[in-house]
């Protein structure tokens, strides 16, 4: 590598001088494009190599003015590179192959790149790239307050520092804080707050969990495609948070979302099936942070870490992502969910979990109790929050329930309805598990006598009521078993869980049984997630069907319909279900936000149950059914803070779905320790 | 005179290259690269591109023996190859490697050690074009490279 030491080139001669990174692992290649940038006049070290490239850099990142790389190497991925440098550095990247793809050259954009370039490359072409450290800079120089608009931004560098303008300047400053902190690979997220930043000019901004958690909700509620920089900024209402602070963390926040995206699509004909939004709940519930969630649970059965694999806010924000990723994934089974949390084998997840679920449950049967069942509602089965603890223990090992309860219960809501009366209530987790299952099934719940599940929570298979079929049944499963489980509130239920684990075990294997034996319900739910999707009303209709047996009350559906911008397809399904439903509406909508949202008139569950399917299971199962909606409530926020009291429950407003969550994976977690 | 024949020799030659398909305007671009500063640099790098590749192409002849054969690493080493072959505007070796990854991605094994078969035969041919081209130019004298006919 030839290093060039003239470092201090005066800028006005710019661009003669600019310092030059060249990387690439072909020594023909890197020679020729050696050769070419000294004819522009550039200063070049090369190497071959990604790693010292990066070992160069984070050296001393000011001896550098851009880096171009190649996008095939064998020791480091180009595109990781890039990401790397734009996040540590902060510099510009341009991207050099053979191939010009298309769909290469956006990764390398989505990635960061501030140019692709093919090779061979021109003389013409280089001779221009300064353009891109001079747009940079210019960003940095502009103040940060200013709308600096992030086009030169690369996702990766913006990090932290938001604004553009400061980019310079800050990153100057950053990279000696870094050299002294040491910081090195943290410094890929600028959440972390690398550096000091009160010593610089513009404040770093780091993301913290919180921040993260505002944002998110603030894009959920703007609409992931119409949340622009000043109305989030405006929602969020935080003080020294500037535009462009959030605008590159949305420009983050964005790619992150591709790329969950891309996981989720696969499971996304199970989310789609459940209720799109779900999909995004259940990312939520594996991502957030709802770390702590998962610690609560604790239950390794929960992938945590595959919950932690997703940054915290992105499932916030996911709810709302159109991509409805957390739907899709929903379906796969709030299961899967809670064993993968990446939602990206969801669909075939779900499945597995689905019937793990269940058997599990009966072991675990104390997991669910307490546990979430919502969160596994949301799955589909937004009732199943209702499942009884038993039944929600069954899902408990999947213990991805809790993370979920937040996108279940939005998206699950659907779900859970038509996957099975889980009835449980108070689990619904396991609900939700079996719901999914149910989809899986085909309906088992539905259909058959689901009996198993109404045993669970005959509740539930109330709520499958999305699919016809599996109305009918489900009313009957839903009085059969259900009930009984129905009597917990939700804050009970954790209580309770023992009481249901008791029950539940025994139900449980009928559960699982049933639950494995139709997948048809599992596909039903799946179906229905996806009507819920696409039609609230649809969904509103079919909920009528299910809840025929109650009653149904539609109004319920069309209220969460209402509120639940997110899961109204849960809702929707919910509704039918019954109370549970509305639960799980309310659920569905703490998810987005932890807003109580108006459903209430769902919330009236036990009143409305009673108009719902469930009829008897309602009344029965009002109880429950509230217990769940907060319990879902709680999932849903129970995931992000988890430090709310089990017994604080919603109330009726959704409002406190996150303690109630919190609170059922709490009890599930005793539970499953008093159950281990 | 003989150094304007040995000129024109070479002229004729290096226009050969470009007729044959054998280079493209890649290679122009080498040749513009070269000045004062870099005499010999279109040397160089055709020197660096033989000397690198023809590990790559060991590695693909090895890796073609083994069964069954693994298309995902063969893909690799060809793109890599082919990104060097487009360095030196080594036209027909590209092709060559164009289609030698079609071949990878059909996962068509037979293809794939046909025309590599070929894509070796090219890649001797240009080497020792080349080869004797450098070495009549250098015998003609540093000046004649100065003055490199425009041959768009």
């Amino acid at each position: 590598m030839a290093v060039e030491p003239l470092m201090d080139e005066p800028k006005d001669q710019f661009p003669i001088g600019m310092r030059v990174l060249a990387v690439d692992d072909d020594p023909t290649c890197l020679f020729f494009l050696e050769t070419l940038l000294r004819r522009c006049q550039y200063h070049v070290t090369t190497t071959n190599q990604a790693i010292t490239a990066l070992k160069l850099l984070r050296e001393n990142r000011n001896k550098f003015d851009l880096v171009i790389s190649d996008v095939q190497m064998p020791d480091m991925d180009g595109f990781k590179l890039l990401e790397l440098v734009g996040l540590e550095m902060d510099l510009p990247v341009i991207m050099l192959s053979v191939n010009g793809d298309p769909k290469l050259v956006m990764k390398g954009i989505s990635h960061g790149a501030c140019d692709y370039l093919l090779k061979p490359v021109r003389t013409e072409e280089l001779k221009n790239i300064w353009q891109h450290v001079i747009r940079r800079k210019k960003f940095d120089s502009k103040d940060s307050n200013k709308s600096g608009n992030q086009d030169k931004h690369d996702p990766g560098s913006g990090g932290g520092s938001g604004s553009p303008g400061t980019l310079s300047d800050q990153n100057g400053k950053l990279k000696k804080k870094r050299k002294d902190q040491n910081e090195d690979e943290d410094e890929e997220h600028d959440e972390s707050g690398r550096g000091d930043p009160s010593t610089q000019k513009k404040q770093r901004v780091v993301w913290s969990v919180d921040l993260h958690r505002k944002f998110v909700a603030a894009v959920h509620q703007l609409g992931i495609d119409k949340a622009v920089p000043k109305k989030i900024l405006d929602m969020m209402n935080v003080e020294k948070l500037t535009r462009e602070n959030v605008a590159s963390h949305l420009q983050k926040y964005r790619l992150y979302l591709k790329r969950l995206n891309s996981m989720v699509n696969q499971q996304a004909n199970l989310a789609a099936a459940l209720g799109g939004t779900d999909s995004s709940y259940l990312q939520v519930g594996s991502l957030n942070g709802r770390d702590s969630f998962h610690t609560l649970i604790g239950s390794g059965q929960f992938r945590n870490t595959a919950f932690r694999s997703l940054p915290p806010g992105g499932l916030l924000g996911r709810l709302n992502t159109p991509s409805g990723l957390g739907m899709h994934g929903l379906p796969s089974s709030g299961m899967t969910q809670l064993s993968h949390v990446r939602n990206s084998s969801n669909s075939t997840n779900d499945q597995v979990n689905c019937q793990q679920v269940i058997l599990p449950g009966n072991h675990n049967g104390s997991v669910l109790q307490g546990m979430p069942v919502p969160l596994e509602l949301d799955q589909g089965q937004h009732i199943k929050g209702v499942t009884h603890a038993r039944e929600l223990s069954i899902p408990i090992d999947n213990t991805a329930i809790f993370p979920i309860p937040r996108a279940l219960l939005d998206a699950k809501i659907g779900i859970s309805s038509s996957s099975n009366p889980l009835l449980g209530v108070v689990n619904s987790p396991l609900i939700l598990e079996q719901n999914s299952q149910v989809r899986q099934d085909g309906q088992v719940y539905g259909n058959q006598s689901s009996v198993s599940v109404a045993s669970l929570n005959s509740e539930f298979s109330s709520l499958l009521p999305i699919h016809s079929s599996l109305n009918e049944t489900w009313s009957t499963s839903a009085q059969s078993s259900g009930i009984e489980s129905n009597s917990f509130p939700l804050n009970d239920c954790f209580k309770q869980p023992t009481l249901h684990h008791g029950n539940m075990r025994d139900d449980m294997p009928m559960v699982a049984f049933q639950m494995e034996r139709n997948p048809c319900s599992a596909s039903s739910v799946a179906s229905m997630s996806t009507e819920l999707q696409d039609i609230r009303t649809e969904m509103q209709c079919r909920a009528s069907p299910i809840s025929s047996n109650a009653g149904r009350h539609h109004s319920p559906p069309q209220g969460w319909v209402d509120h639940n911008q997110d899961g109204p397809y849960s809702n929707v399904i919910c509704s039918s279900i019954n109370s549970m439903i509305s639960v799980h509406g309310s659920v569905g909508t703490l998810g987005q936000g932890s807003e109580p949202k108006n459903f209430h008139p769902d919330m009236d569950f036990n009143s409305i149950g009673q108009s719902s399917y469930f009829d008897p299971l309602y009344l029965k199962h009002d109880e429950v059914n509230k217990s769940t909606m907060e319990i879902s409530l709680k999932l849903k926020q129970g995931l992000g803070d988890q430090s709310r009291p089990q017994g604080s429950y919603i109330s009726g407003n959704f409002g406190s779905l996150e303690d109630i969550v919190k609170a059922m994976v709490k009890q599930e977690l005793d539970n499953a320790k008093e159950t281990d | 005179m003989e150094r304007n024949q040995m000129h024109k020799h070479i002229f004729l030659m290096r226009q050969s290259f470009f007729d044959q398909g054998l280079l493209d305007d890649q290679f122009i671009q080498l040749e513009e690269l070269q000045d004062d500063a870099n005499p010999n640099f279109v040397e160089e790098v055709v020197t660096l591109y033989y000397r690198d590749s023809s590990r790559t192409i060991l590695n693909i002849e090895q890796s073609l023996e083994k069964n069954p054969l693994d298309f995902n690493k063969l893909d690799n080493y060809m793109h890599q190859f082919k990104g060097s072959s487009t360095s030196i505007g080594a036209k027909k070796v590209k092709a060559e490697c164009t289609q030698f990854r079609e071949y990878c991605r059909a996962g068509n094994g037979e293809g794939c050690m046909r025309t590599f078969q070929q894509l070796k035969k090219e890649y001797a041919i240009l080497k020792k074009k080349l080869e004797t081209y450098f070495q009549q130019t250098r015998q003609a004298g540093p000046s004649e490279t100065a003055c490199r006919p425009r041959m768009n």
